[in-house]
């Protein structure tokens, strides 16, 4: 345990170096507060919830986003340490390779907590500030909204893991890692919709529907934060999530998995490769 | 009595069919100072992974201060140093950062760190810049304190002086000669056989997986009988006709220069009859077969044998 957190500090103490730390906050700080602020604005004064319509838009920005920089932070950490030969030395020392990973696991992780609680923070604070009255469900929502978006980094950074732990090449990770992004934030929801409309009004089973959503993680998220409540009737999404058996036990269980069998794979892996 | 820290028996690894390292056995001592010495990919690197337990091997046993290095929480590891073959740190965090992070994986109090950046010569300025910014020679200086964490029982040192100025390198294995003294079993690997010639105990040749020689530097000269070179810078009217009475053969090397090679059971009666007449040489040297030489000769018989 000690030197998982040994490895966890380091990771975060080269993050804050790098810059990635700041550079993540301020980001995602940026674009949630001219989303909260602009997009907003058209609304205007039409009794909802303002909170709300920021869930909605953060919601959708984390979708893009969150994966991106999840992906980002981990498709280098094994493969790019092996190339280096940083690897090498960390292993000589009394350290097990899971130790590693679950160390660099939770070093990134916290990075990319720390940019999602204070950059999304930073919109509800400022909307707060500027006297908007929010609701205790909004809160609720937007609390949930937040632990949920770490919650799908935490999915990519393991995905990133096991693209990283697999190549031999870093450059090969990189391409594999936007391969994945565009595949489960563009292509699945298109081609998921192209078979909708192919279906032509023959509505899909709740059931295929339903695991066919919990087949991408970021669909898992969508469901999470815009299924339900106030949201959902924002952004439209209350209609299919009406139509599956999907609740957020269900919705958080599958998130669960999607990090521990990529984590899990990653780590055997690892463990398999030869230095 | 010496007690053995490294034991290695049959030791075979195969990468896929290349197979990297074929039934080696050897055991090192404590407070005893061996070069591992072979060609670029001969097995070298193969051997120092195998004692850290980095990898297993495939046939064969290691004992690294009596317990399997890649069994266990590795604790064996504790008690190890290793400087790899150019070694590469995490470019952002400084020197200082770096060591204490190695230091507490050790758990080694990290209050020892500076002390340890000064015996390497890494000046406190230098220590608190990215590691990025360094030098070769700084990387290689910081790998050594690294490397010498925790007092180690075990030192594993992998092409440990490239990159240092001579006087580093004298330094450096001025530190080397007191951890010896310690008990401390030094593993070095290196292409640079004329500096490992005074400070290694003992030799390892390895070649194509395969270890050709083990033991002590005379030893070695002895089972290779690799000729002594004498020169001989002639007096101004002298000739080399008296020398020859011997059967030794003696080429001319410039104008006023001669050469012969000498077996080792003829060599002080040659120089016997070399220094009857003083007066007839201006300068003598002679040439010990050297690491170089050795390591060529136990290449070239393997060749011959094959």
């Amino acid at each position: 345990m000690k030197n998982i957190l040994i490895v966890a500090r380091k990771e975060v103490r080269e993050g804050l170096r790098n810059r990635w730390v700041l550079a993540t906050t301020l980001l995602l700080a940026a674009l949630a507060l001219t989303l909260s602020f602009l997009g907003s604005a058209p609304t205007g004064n039409v009794g909802v919830n303002q909170l709300d319509i920021v869930i909605v838009s953060l919601s959708s920005l984390t979708i893009f986003l969150v994966p991106l920089i999840a992906l980002l932070l981990s498709h280098d950490a094994i493969v790019g340490e092996m190339e280096r030969g940083t690897m090498l030395l960390l292993l000589s020392y009394p350290i097990g390779r899971n130790q590693v990973i679950l160390g660099k696991f939770l070093g990134h992780l916290a990075i990319l907590a720390f940019a999602t609680l204070f950059g999304y923070g930073a919109a509800a604070a400022a909307l707060a500030a500027t006297g908007t009255e929010i609701d205790s469900t909004s809160w609720a929502s937007f609390v949930s909204m937040l632990g949920s978006s770490v919650l799908l980094g935490a999915v990519f950074i393991a995905i990133g893991y096991l693209v990283s732990a697999r190549v031999r090449e870093r450059s090969t990770a990189g391409g594999i890692s936007i391969g994945i992004w565009l595949l489960f934030v563009l292509i699945y929801d298109m081609a998921l919709l192209g078979a909708l409309v192919a279906a032509g009004g023959h509505a899909l089973p709740a059931g295929l529907l339903g695991a066919l959503l919990l087949l991408n993680p970021t669909d898992a998220y969508r469901m999470l934060n815009l299924g339900s409540g106030e949201a959902s009737a924002l952004s439209g999404m209350g209609g299919i999530a009406g139509h599956t058996a999907l609740n957020a036990t269900i919705l958080i269980a599958a998130l669960c998995a999607w990090t521990i069998v990529p984590l899990g794979l990653a780590a055997t892996t690892f463990s398999r490769r030869e230095l | 009595m010496t007690k053995p820290t490294v034991v290695v028996t049959g030791v075979a690894k195969s990468y896929g069919k290349v197979s990297a390292v074929k039934d080696v056995s050897f055991t090192l001592n404590e407070g005893e100072t061996v070069a591992l010495v072979g060609h670029n990919g001969a097995g070298k690197t193969t051997i120092v992974k195998l004692l850290l337990g980095l990898i297993r091997p495939s046939e064969g046993s290691v004992k690294v201060l009596g317990e399997d290095p890649a069994k266990g929480d590795f604790s064996v590891r504790q008690r190890l140093g290793y400087l790899p073959e150019s070694v590469a740190f995490h470019m952002a965090l400084t020197g200082r950062e770096t060591l204490a992070f190695y230091a507490r994986l050790k758990r080694v109090d990290s209050s020892r760190t500076p002390e340890l950046l000064d015996r390497v010569g890494l000046a406190a300025e230098a220590a608190d810049r990215p590691v990025r910014t360094y030098s070769k020679g700084m990387r290689q200086r910081l790998g050594l304190a690294q490397a010498l964490l925790g007092r180690p029982r075990v030192l594993l040192l992998d092409e440990p002086t490239s990159g240092l100025d001579p006087s580093l390198r004298r330094r450096f294995y001025d530190l080397l000669d007191e951890l010896r003294s310690t008990g401390t079993t030094i593993l070095l690997s290196s292409h640079a056989l004329t500096e490992l010639e005074d400070r290694a105990d003992r030799v390892l040749i390895v070649n194509q997986g395969v270890k050709i020689a083990d033991g002590t530097l005379d030893n070695l000269r002895g089972l290779a009988r690799l000729p002594t070179r004498i020169s001989v810078k002639l007096a101004k009217g002298a000739s080399v006709e008296n020398w020859k009475a011997g059967g030794s053969v003696w080429s001319r090397a410039r104008h006023d220069m001669v050469e012969t090679e000498v077996a080792m059971e003829d060599k002080v009666s040659l120089l016997k009859t070399l220094t009857a007449n003083p007066e007839d040489i201006a300068a003598l040297h002679v040439m010990e077969p050297t690491l170089d030489d050795l390591y060529a000769h136990f290449l070239n018989t393997r060749k011959a044998a094959e």
